[in-house]
């Protein structure tokens, strides 16, 4: 771990300035990330700006149009076993609930969460080549170790996964994301907030340097009766997934109002095909329709020798994660026996 | 192996940006099993590294300094989290509490150490502490009841000897005496 | 608790840990957790690649950290042993060791390369990163597959390890034979991780000498390891390991952390810890993978006609590292016509080691994954397709077994499973979404002993201290020692001490291959047999004693008293006899053998019977592994709560090794890429739901006076082929390579 300095703002102006102070600032909280990657000398600042105790960022708030509003502070077992939570946005409490383990979703935020970096092993070695580490550096998880990595949205220059939970039932959702900057305060909404690589994959989201996160805002309630958070992973707890859905519908008598359907775990953001969706309107939820759309929600997907398995994993994710929904039976993140 | 060299040379250059010489150490308060204590930290300073290194509570275990295993489990305000991944000087002000604080003065065993011992939950003992300050936290959550639940709930733990159904069976004891009183 | 009753034993009762006070309450201490005044820390820089030569190494950005004292490389590296003999520890394999820093070479990626003493950890750490580090790197090969032409009978045989014997013509009694299974299996590369990482502190005591707390499970092969290397006299060398965190193998050679730390003590004359990363777990020994090739075949009824298993085991460039995969099967089962071959191949990675069972779980995966595939073929229970073969001696060599209740295994294991309740059929059995299997497979490991010596030492208040050199890994070693020693004088166990982990102790050999409770417990009873004797003595030479004319054989040890087991009425108390002896203490050091006449006479084996079920969601490819039930023969059980603890832990160790454990290597790089605990899965406590183990009745009277014959690692042998076989009988797939991750399940990905 570098030297660096330590600061703990009492305002979000005055960590806006903190974070504006140095090229090399980063934002702490939770840490359960950041420290992670410090170790290792992935991640170097030089200064550290503690906004653990900033006031205001740690409510979870309804808002005037009638959704919820998770500061950037609330750790996420607050946010998972919030009775509001659990009742309006289940889809997200069980998403939260399928991640890490019970002691790292006590330290972690919100806002952290969503910042959290990929768990592509060549972006954790400090001692090997990587474009997202060290741009220009090249990407040997391509021809490599790639069981874990991309089949969406990658570049030639990246092929890393986006490895929240959170993330994936926030997509779904269609939460905003709302950030403080030096130039006051905006909302980039979850499909805009993380990036893929392209030829910039030392980015991952579209958030400045120069900004904070505030909260999350949830839209008003939906989809409390037809979702699921479906993760599959190498042991049945306390593992990135290799593919997960976040799967959300509205049902019109028998047939689909509107569905939501994000991806974990393939791809370097949230993976979501409006088209896709757009296909099971005022349809019967059935699996010929499911399959169709697994088919469109993976076109164009390409796996890179030990990730191919994805590819049609995922597919079978998708199926099985709209049958949940569609049959109201939501998956258990406690009971291992897939519905 | 398109643009991939093998890598020829590894090391990071220093931070330039800052001054010479080690950041003055920055002064704080925890209260580490019911203990007040006014210490000074420098900034990368783990709660864990300073629990086993400066005060020599080496009861919380180093098992990877990265949150992947859980010996470094410690009550934070009640709370169970990784001490390996917190800052000790992000912590001002709070209650800590580690293997070392759960006995009674006397000398009486918390009742999961008891149950550990009785149900031989643990086989080298390294990744103890940390179940079992795992353990009370669960108990405080008040989230798991079922076996299911409890072997969700303790997954953060990893128990390389592999001592887990007498861990669950540990806290399954645990939690039918506090449900009984 | 359980009660200790007046007068039941402690050997075969089910009793605590007593240590697990100091487990519970943080109070044990393990190798980092010493410290000293002076003591410094160091860190270790570890190779980038894999092969090829340090070019430059740039220590000034690291030195010039305030608080750093001295950075090491092989250029400046003080002067230690040339001979690499000096290097071979107690259990090294063939070959020539790795000597750190020995020179510019990288043989290895992990290699440690510099090594950054500091005030502290954290400067250490720190500093370590700024050591820059230019290499000239050469083409490595770690594709075992890609070198498998280049495999070769190893030159030398490590002790014990030599393939056996071939009998009959295998190639014949194949080729005749109707009903045979030819298939490749292959296990993944397993790293031990044990919880505790590798971590050595060296004390400086001033005038050359040093006390070293090591992570070690044979404190005596550290100190001389250090001795050979540094040139140090024994004397100087104390090494102690009261407590280890695991180790499953990864503990028995020294590890370069020892050397490191030692040689930084040595030359900066002060104390020394040095603590490797989780990452650096990844860069010493492992489980080695090995191609292998099993053919079996059987005559129509279910008669085992031959049988051919040949191995090509990975091995560092360096070192013959050798284990037993193939000797199992030429003693499993009953057959004419056995040809076993066993080659190495070299790959540029740190020399494999022994872990949990080396090379048992290995060849039984391929064994009795084979069994299984025979069976179905010759629609066969797969139960009494081992039975029908059953080996009532070991054919290997022609050796009765000094005892061998694999049936009552069988049979026990069977019934409490459920086994006759199995649909044959694969993919009949289902619930909900998911498929069930039911697989089974055997287990065999070797019960050994080795000479060991112990002290007990009696006092006059009553208490009893035995010690022997060796070490407890969480196998429960002090628990049994202080219950046979406990039993021997008839103390209660609160009265006795046991005393290990300090190579000022009397000669043991390295705790491993299952032989611990075997060796110390004989040498710990031994000792106090000579005790027991002497305190008789005392109390029958008493002044009008009641016990004048007994022999120790018509006496009971109880209760701190010698009674006449006749007329308990009669007796003398310790306290008495050692009066009236005129001493406050009695002494005896003892040193336990094995019977060589009985080792030539006989063959010792540990055996199980293993059933698994697992649930298979077959769609998406997740198998759990719902039902473990395993039936062990293993001679006398010292423990029932302890030993019980020591099965469900090998066969944890066998549910990772079946489904999630799986170090991948990167072959353009050279080096295992999910060196870190979140990537590299060891089973969760989500992972494991109900597993039952059964002590079958087992006399063994002809091996060693207790008729243990050791836990350790016959727990996980079978498990990863009954898994392998439940997936079979779940989803009629039948998947050859380890792990069975979901990707094979759901046949996207060539199932070996």
């Amino acid at each position: 771990m570098n030297r660096f300095s330590y600061a703990r703002p009492g305002s979000v102006a005055d960590a806006l300035r903190e974070v504006s102070s140095s090229p090399a600032a980063k934002i702490i909280a939770g840490g359960t990330n950041l420290v992670d990657l410090m170790k290792y000398n992935v991640e170097r600042p030089t200064h550290l700006v503690d906004v653990s105790r900033l006031p205001g960022l740690k409510a979870i708030e309804e808002t005037q149009e009638g959704g919820l509003r998770i500061g950037a502070l609330v750790s996420n077992t607050s946010a998972a076993y919030d009775e509001r939570v659990k009742e309006r946005y289940p889809l997200l409490s069980s998403a939260i609930l399928a991640g890490a383990t019970a002691q790292l979703r006590n330290a972690a935020t919100t806002g952290g969460n969503l910042l959290q970096r990929t768990r592509c092993y060549y972006f954790y070695d400090a001692a090997v080549p990587c474009n997202k580490r060290e741009p220009g550096t090249g990407c040997p998880a391509k021809d490599g170790v790639n069981r874990i990595h991309a089949i969406l949205g990658t570049s030639e220059k990246c092929i890393a996964t986006h490895p929240s939970d959170m993330a994936v039932a926030l997509a779904a959702l269609e939460a905003v994301v709302r950030v403080a900057g030096p130039n006051g305060e905006r909302s980039i909404p979850m499909a805009e907030f993380h990036r893929l690589p392209g030829d910039t994959p030392e980015k991952d989201t579209n958030l400045g340097a120069d900004e904070i996160i505030l909260a999350v805002e949830l839209p008003e309630a939906r989809f409390t009766k037809n979702y699921t958070y479906l993760k599959l992973r190498d042991r049945l707890s306390y593992a990135f997934a290799l593919v997960s859905v976040a799967a959300a519908l509205e049902m019109d008598g028998d047939k689909v109002a509107e569905a939501r359907i994000a991806l974990g775990g393939v791809a370097h953001k949230p993976w979501r095909v409006p088209e896709a969706e757009k296909m099971l309107r005022g349809k019967a939820p059935d699996r010929e329709v499911f399959e169709a759309v697994a088919e469109r929600i993976l076109q164009g997907a390409q796996g890179y020798g030990e990730n191919d398995f994805k590819i049609e994993l995922a597919r079978r994710s998708v199926i099985r994660a709209l049958s949940q929904a569609a049959a109201g039976t939501p998956q258990s993140q406690t009971d291992k026996r897939i519905q | 192996m398109a643009d991939l060299e093998l890598p020829t040379r590894q090391g990071h250059a220093p931070d330039a940006s800052l001054p010479r010489g080690l950041p003055g150490e920055i002064p704080i308060t925890l209260t580490i099993n019911g203990e007040r204590r006014e210490l000074h930290v420098r900034p990368w300073t783990t709660l864990l590294d300073l629990l086993r290194e400066d005060i020599s509570l080496y009861g919380t275990k180093k098992g990877c300094d990265h949150g992947q295993c859980g010996a470094c489990t410690v009550l934070l305000d009640g709370e169970r989290i990784n001490s390996c991944l917190a800052l000790a000087v992000t912590k001002d002000g709070c209650e800590v509490t580690t293997i070392e604080g759960l006995a009674a003065k006397d000398g009486a065993l918390h009742p999961m150490q008891e149950a550990f011992i009785e149900h031989d939950a643990f086989q080298c003992g390294y990744c103890t502490p940390g179940q079992i300050c795992s353990a009370v936290g669960l108990l405080k959550e008040g989230h798991a009841r079922t076996r299911e639940e409890i072997r969700e709930m303790m997954s953060g733990n990893l128990c390389r000897c592999g001592a887990y159904t007498n861990i669950v069976d540990a806290i399954e004891d645990v939690l039918a005496k506090e449900a009984a009183k | 608790m359980q009660q200790t009753s007046m007068h039941e034993p402690h050997v075969g009762s089910p009793r605590s840990r007593v240590d697990g006070r100091l487990k519970v309450t943080g109070a044990a201490r393990y190798a980092a957790e010493y410290t000293a005044p002076d003591l410094a820390h160091g860190y270790v820089v570890s190779s980038a690649i894999a092969k090829g030569r340090i070019k430059s190494i740039d220590t000034s950005a690291a030195m010039a950290v305030p608080g750093v004292i001295q950075v090491f490389t092989h250029q400046n590296r003080p002067r230690t042993a040339w001979r690499s003999k000096a290097y071979q520890d107690d259990v090294a394999p063939p070959g020539t060791p790795f000597r750190p820093f020995y020179d510019d070479k990288i043989l290895y990626s992990g290699q440690p390369v510099a090594l950054v003493v500091a005030e502290d950890f954290e400067i250490a750490r720190h500093a370590a990163s700024l050591v820059r580090v230019t290499y000239e790197a050469e083409r490595h090969e770690t594709d075992l597959e890609k070198v498998r032409g280049k495999a070769y009978k190893p030159p030398k045989s490590r002790s014990g390890m030599a393939p056996p014997a071939p009998r009959g013509d295998a190639e014949a009694a194949f080729g005749a034979a109707p009903f045979k299974v030819d298939e490749a299996y292959r296990i993944a590369i397993e790293h031990h991780n044990p919880m505790e990482m590798h971590a050595s502190t060296v004390v400086w005591e001033g005038d050359g000498k040093i006390t070293v707390y090591d992570k070690i499970q044979g404190v005596q092969n550290t100190q001389t390891y250090i001795t050979h290397v540094f040139g140090l006299p024994t004397e100087d060398v104390r090494v102690l390991s009261p407590f280890v965190g695991g180790a499953f193998g990864a503990g028995l050679r020294p590890q370069y952390q020892l050397f490191l730390a030692v040689m930084a003590a040595l030359e900066l004359k002060r104390s020394v810890r040095v603590v490797l990363e989780r990452d650096q777990m990844f860069t010493f020994t492992y489980r080695p993978d090995a191609l292998q090739e099993m053919a079996i075949a059987a005559n129509p009824d279910a008669v085992l006609q031959a049988i051919r298993h040949d191995v090509v085991g990975g091995t560092s460039s360096f070192e013959d590292y050798q284990e037993s995969i193939v000797s199992w099967s030429a003693m499993m089962y009953h057959c004419e016509n056995v040809a076993t071959t066993y080659k190495l191949a070299k790959i540029d990675t740190y020399t494999p080691g022994d872990m949990r069972a080396p090379g048992a779980p290995t060849g039984m995966f391929a064994l009795e994954s084979a069994m299984d595939e025979l069976s179905y073929k010759l629609k066969i229970d797969p139960l009494q397709l081992r039975l029908k073969n059953y080996a009532e001696i070991n054919e290997g060599d022609g050796k009765p077994f000094t005892s061998k209740e694999l049936r009552a295994a069988y049979q026990l294991g069977a019934e409490r499973f459920g086994w006759s309740r199995r649909n044959p059929v694969p993919r009949s059995m289902k619930e909900g979404r998911e498929l069930i299997g039911w697989g089974m497979a055997s287990g065999m490991w070797e019960a050994m002993m080795q000479k060991t010596s112990a002290r007990a030492v009696l006092t006059i208040d009553e208490k009893l201290e035995v010690s022997t050199a060796t070490a407890d890994i969480g196998t429960g070693t002090y628990t049994i020692l202080t219950q046979i020693a406990a039993d021997a004088l008839g103390l209660p166990m609160e009265k006795v001490t046991a005393k290990i982990g300090d190579s000022s102790l009397p000669m043991s050999p390295v705790e491993g291959g299952s032989w611990t409770a075997a060796s110390a417990g004989s040498a710990v009873q031994a000792a106090c047999n000579v005790v027991r004797e002497k305190l008789f003595a005392h109390a029958r030479g008493m002044d009008g004693s009641p016990l004048a004319n007994a022999e120790i054989g018509r006496v009971a040890f109880r209760d701190g008293k010698m009674e006449l087991i006749a007329d308990p009425s009669r007796f003398v108390t310790i306290q008495d006899a050692m009066r009236a002896g005129r001493v406050d203490r009695i002494e005896a050091e003892e040193t336990a053998a094995p019977s060589r006449i009985n080792q030539m006479r006989y063959a010792a084996y540990t055996h199980s019977a293993i059933f698994a079920e697992v649930r298979v969601d077959e769609e998406l490819g997740r198998v759990r592994v719902t039902r473990i039930v395993d039936a062990v023969a293993a001679g006398k059980i010292l423990n029932p709560k302890t030993a019980r603890s020591q099965i469900l832990g090998g066969v944890v160790f066998g549910i990772g090794m079946a489904l999630t454990e799986e170090s991948m290597m990167d072959h353009n790089l050279g080096r295992f890429m999910n060196h870190n605990i979140a990537e590299y899965h060891v089973p969760v406590n989500a992972d494991i739901h109900d597993i039952e183990v059964i002590f079958v009745e087992e006399h063994e009277d002809k091996l060693n006076p207790l008729g243990v014959k050791g836990l350790g690692e016959i727990g996980i042998v079978g498990t990863a082929a009954a898994i392998a076989n439940a997936v079979f009988h779940a989803t009629g797939r039948r998947i050859r390579h380890l792990p069975i991750t979901l990707d094979k399940v759901i046949g996207t990905k060539e199932a070996a």
